[in-house]
C-alpha cells in the first residue's frame, strides 16, 4: 500500500453533509473488475449533464458547469474538504478507489461514516477528522483565497494553513502506522497465524457446529 | 460475567489477540461474497500467492447484478447481454471454482440475496461472526450474530487469514416497548427509529434492539430492522436470543442437527445482555405511537409518517438542515407543507434485502388480492428475495395473486433496490419502494425513491399514489 507520511495540496470542496457512497461513485461503475480506472467517474452524477456509462471515454462528455470541482481554480485538487457523515451508505470501496484514482490523497471532514472510513486507510488515502468549527474556517479560507493550499503532516498530525495555523487531529496508532509505513496489513496479521491456529483448535472443541457447516 | 451485553459477548468470544496500539485481531466464522465487490480480492489473493484459510466458512452467490427478468435469467450466464455483468457473474463463477468456495450459482436453488440467503440456510447461526462485501450484513444480526459489512481489502484480509484487524465499537441499545398498531410494519419501526436518531447517529456503535415489539416481532421482520442499523450509521444491529430465534435455526440446511443442535442451543441461550448490562447509548420509544412510515427525501432519515405533511425549508431551524431539506425538495420535485399521501408514484417496487422474505411476499399479497393495478403505474416489480423464497411463494400461489393484480413476478436479486441491473427508475419518476436507500440516483438516474413497508408499496400500486394502508383495507387501530 502506498504510505503517507506528509502532503502538501491545492484544497476542493464537496460542501454539503451525508454525502453517501452512492454519490461518490454510482453503481453502474462497480460492474468493474478492476481497482483502478475510477477517476473519471467520481461524482459522475453531479459532474456531468448526462448519465455515464462503464467504459466510455468522459473527456468529451457535458460537464455539470455548477459543479465546484469542475471549475478551473480546483482542478488537480488533492485535498477534498467536505462535511458531515461522509461517506455514508454502501460499504463499496470503489468509493476511496475513485477519489484516489481522481488524484485526492486526503480528505478533511468533521465525521465519516464507519465502513467508508475504515476503507479509506487501505488505500493510502487518509481521512482527517476536526471539528466542524474548524472546517468552517477551511472553507471559508478556500472559497476566498484561489489556489488555496494545505499541508497534512500524519506523522505530526497536524493540518498546516497556509497562514501557519495548525489544526491537531487524531487518529487510531495502529492505523497510523499501517498508513506511515505502507504495510501490507494481511501481511501483518499471517504473522499471527499460530494465535489463529491456536484459536480454532480451542473453539472447535466449545463449539464444533461453527467448524465444516458449508461443504 | 456480569454486565456485558450481547455485542460484548459476541465481541470477548472472538478474540484472537488484544494489540498494545488498541487495534484487536478478531475472528470471522462466516463470510459471504457475492459478484460485485469480491473480484478485486480475488485477484489481490493471486498477486500475492495467497490461498483462501479455511473453506467451509465461505458462501458465495451472485445478486447485484443479475437479471430479473425470467426470459433473460433462462439464458444462463453466457446469456447476460451486457458485457460488463456476464464479465463480472461469470468471474465470481470461475474463482469460487477455482479456490474451492461453496456458491450456489445463478439458477440454482439456493440462489438470493446474500442477506436472504444466508439465515435460511442457515449458514448464519447465533454467536457467530458474519461478514461480507456488503453494508446490509446486520441483517444476520437478527440471529444473535455479530454481523457487519466490510470493503474489499477486508474480503481479501478475511479470505487469506479468517480475521479482521478492528477496533470494539461502542454499545447503543434501542428499547422500542408498547405493541404496534394494526397495518404497522418492522419497516416502519425502523424508519421511525432512524428518523428519530439520524443517519449518522448509530456511527460507531453496535446497535441492539430490545423491548417488547421486537419480542413480539418475528425472526424475519427482526431481519427488516437490523438491515437498517446501517441507515441509522451502525455497522452492528442485532436482537439477542429468544426461543423464536431458536425455532428458526431448528432444521435449516447447515444448522446442526440432533444432539450438536441442542448442545449449540445450550450455548446460544446465553446469547442475551445481562440484565445490568451497561450501554454507552440508550434511546427509548413506545411501538404504540409509530404509524407508517414513508420517505419523502433523499436521505433515509427524511420521513414521516403518512398522516404527516412533506417538511417544509422555512420551518428548519439549523442551517446546514435547511439546505439539506431545500436540495431535497428540489431533487424529488415536491412541495413543502402539502401531505405526503397524495404524492403519485410512477413505479413500485417490492423486494431487496430488506423485504424479500416469505412474510413480505404474503403481507403484499394480501393487500392486493382481488385488486387490480393502478392504469398510471408504469411498472410493479415483486422480486423474491431467494430461489426458496420464490419457490415457497408459488407453493402458495402468491404469485398468481401478483400477477393476476398486475404486477411482474420475477427472479430472485438485488434488482432496483440498487439498479445494477435493467431494473431502475427513469429520470424524475416517483417510486413506492420497499427498500433501504432513497439516496439520489440509487434507483436510477434522477429517480425518486419512497422507501416504505410491503404493505405501504402494495397498497400504492393499486391507488396509484402513496396512501395509508390503514385506510385502504379498513384496518384502522
Amino acid at each position: 500500500m502506498k504510505a503517507f507520511t506528509q502532503h502538501s495540496g491545492l484544497v476542493g470542496p464537496m460542501d454539503r453533509a451525508n454525502v453517501d457512497t452512492d454519490m461518490i461513485i454510482p453503481k453502474q461503475f462497480l460492474k468493474s473488475i478492476k481497482r483502478s480506472g475510477f477517476g473519471p467517474n467520481l461524482f459522475d452524477e453531479l459532474r456531468y449533464m448526462d448519465e455515464g456509462q462503464p467504459g466510455q471515454d468522459c473527456t468529451h462528455r457535458p460537464v455539470n458547469p455548477d459543479f465546484p470541482l469542475n471549475l478551473p481554480r480546483y482542478s488537480g485538487a488533492s485535498i477534498l474538504l467536505a462535511r458531515k457523515n461522509f461517506g455514508c451508505g454502501s460499504s463499496r470501496e470503489h468509493a476511496p478507489w475513485a477519489l484516489e484514482d481522481y488524484g485526492f490523497r486526503a480528505v478533511i471532514a468533521p465525521s465519516y461514516a464507519d465502513i467508508f472510513y475504515n476503507n479509506c486507510f487501505k488505500n493510502g488515502l487518509l481521512p482527517v477528522i476536526l471539528s466542524e468549527q474548524q472546517l468552517d474556517v477551511l472553507f471559508a479560507e478556500m472559497y476566498a483565497d484561489e489556489g488555496y493550499q494545505l499541508t497534512i503532516d500524519l506523522v505530526e498530525q497536524t493540518v498546516v494553513c497556509p497562514n501557519g495555523e495548525r489544526f491537531a487531529f487524531e487518529i487510531d496508532q495502529f492505523r497510523k502506522d499501517c498508513l506511515v509505513n505502507g504495510l501490507d496489513e494481511i501481511g501483518l496479521t499471517l504473522q499471527s497465524a499460530q494465535a489463529i491456529k491456536d484459536y480454532e483448535k480451542t473453539r472447535a472443541a466449545q463449539q464444533p457446529w461453527v467448524f465444516g457447516a458449508i461443504k | 460475567m456480569s454486565q456485558t451485553t450481547v455485542y460484548d459477548k459476541l465481541w470477548d468470544s472472538h478474540l484472537v489477540k488484544q494489540n498494545a496500539d488498541g487495534s484487536a485481531l478478531i475472528y470471522i466464522d462466516r463470510h459471504i461474497l457475492h459478484e460485485v465487490t469480491s473480484p478485486q480480492a480475488f485477484e489481490g489473493l493471486r498477486i500475492a500467492g495467497r490461498k483462501p484459510w479455511r473453506l467451509d466458512t465461505n458462501l458465495a452467490t451472485p445478486d447485484h447484478n443479475i437479471s430479473t427478468d425470467p426470459t433473460e435469467r433462462a439464458a444462463g450466464v453466457a446469456g447476460i447481454p451486457d458485457n460488463t455483468s456476464r464479465i463480472q457473474v461469470q468471474t465470481l463463477d470461475d474463482n469460487c471454482d477455482h479456490f474451492g468456495i461453496k456458491e450456489f450459482k445463478m439458477n440454482e436453488m439456493g440462489q438470493g440475496i446474500v442477506h436472504v440467503m444466508g439465515p435460511e440456510l442457515g449458514a448464519t447461526m447465533p454467536g457467530l461472526t458474519v461478514v461480507c462485501g456488503d453494508s446490509h450484513t446486520a441483517t444476520h444480526g437478527a440471529l444473535a450474530c455479530l454481523a457487519h459489512g466490510i470493503g474489499t481489502s477486508e474480503v481479501e484480509h478475511v479470505l487469506a487469514s479468517q480475521c479482521l484487524v478492528t477496533k470494539k465499537m461502542k454499545n447503543m441499545r434501542v428499547t422500542v416497548d408498547g405493541v404496534l398498531g394494526a397495518g404497522v410494519t418492522p419497516k416502519d419501526v425502523v424508519l421511525a427509529i432512524i428518523a428519530k436518531i439520524g443517519t449518522a447517529g448509530g456511527n460507531g456503535h453496535a446497535i441492539e434492539f430490545a423491548g417488547s415489539v421486537f419480542r413480539d416481532m418475528s425472526i424475519e421482520g427482526r431481519m427488516t430492522v437490523c438491515n437498517m442499523a446501517i441507515e441509522a450509521g451502525a455497522r452492528v444491529g442485532l436482537v439477542a436470543v429468544d426461543e423464536k430465534t431458536i425455532d428458526y435455526c431448528r432444521g435449516r440446511k447447515f444448522m446442526p442437527a440432533g444432539e450438536s443442535f441442542a448442545k449449540a442451543a445450550e450455548y446460544w441461550r446465553t446469547l442475551v445482555s445481562d440484565a445490568d448490562a451497561v450501554f454507552d447509548t440508550e434511546v427509548h420509544m413506545n411501538g404504540s405511537e409509530i404509524a407508517p412510515q414513508v420517505s419523502w427525501g433523499t436521505s433515509p432519515e427524511m420521513v414521516v409518517p403518512v398522516t404527516g405533511n412533506i417538511p417544509r425549508v422555512e420551518d428548519q431551524i439549523d442551517a446546514v438542515k435547511k439546505k439539506g431539506v431545500e436540495r431535497a425538495l428540489e431533487y424529488m420535485g415536491l412541495e413543502g407543507g402539502a401531505p405526503i399521501s397524495s404524492v403519485a408514484v410512477d413505479r413500485v417496487f417490492i423486494g431487496s434485502c430488506t423485504n424479500s422474505r416469505i412474510e413480505d411476499m404474503r403481507a403484499a399479497a394480501a393487500v392486493v388480492e382481488g385488486r387490480t393495478v393502478s392504469d398510471s403505474i408504469k411498472q410493479a416489480l415483486v422480486v423474491p428475495g431467494s430461489q426458496m423464497v420464490k419457490e415457497q411463494a408459488e407453493a402458495e400461489g402468491l404469485d398468481r395473486i401478483f400477477i393476476e393484480a398486475g404486477l411482474d413476478w420475477r427472479e430472485p436479486g438485488c434488482s432496483m433496490c440498487l439498479a445494477m441491473n435493467a431494473d431502475k427508475l427513469g429520470a424524475g419518476e416517483h417510486c413506492a419502494s420497499t427498500s433501504n436507500r432513497n439516496f439520489e440516483g440509487r434507483q436510477g438516474n434522477g429517480g425518486r425513491t419512497h422507501l416504505m413497508s410491503p404493505e405501504m408499496a402494495a397498497a400504492a400500486a393499486i391507488t396509484g399514489h402513496i396512501v395509508d394502508v390503514r385506510e385502504f383495507t379498513g384496518d384502522q387501530s
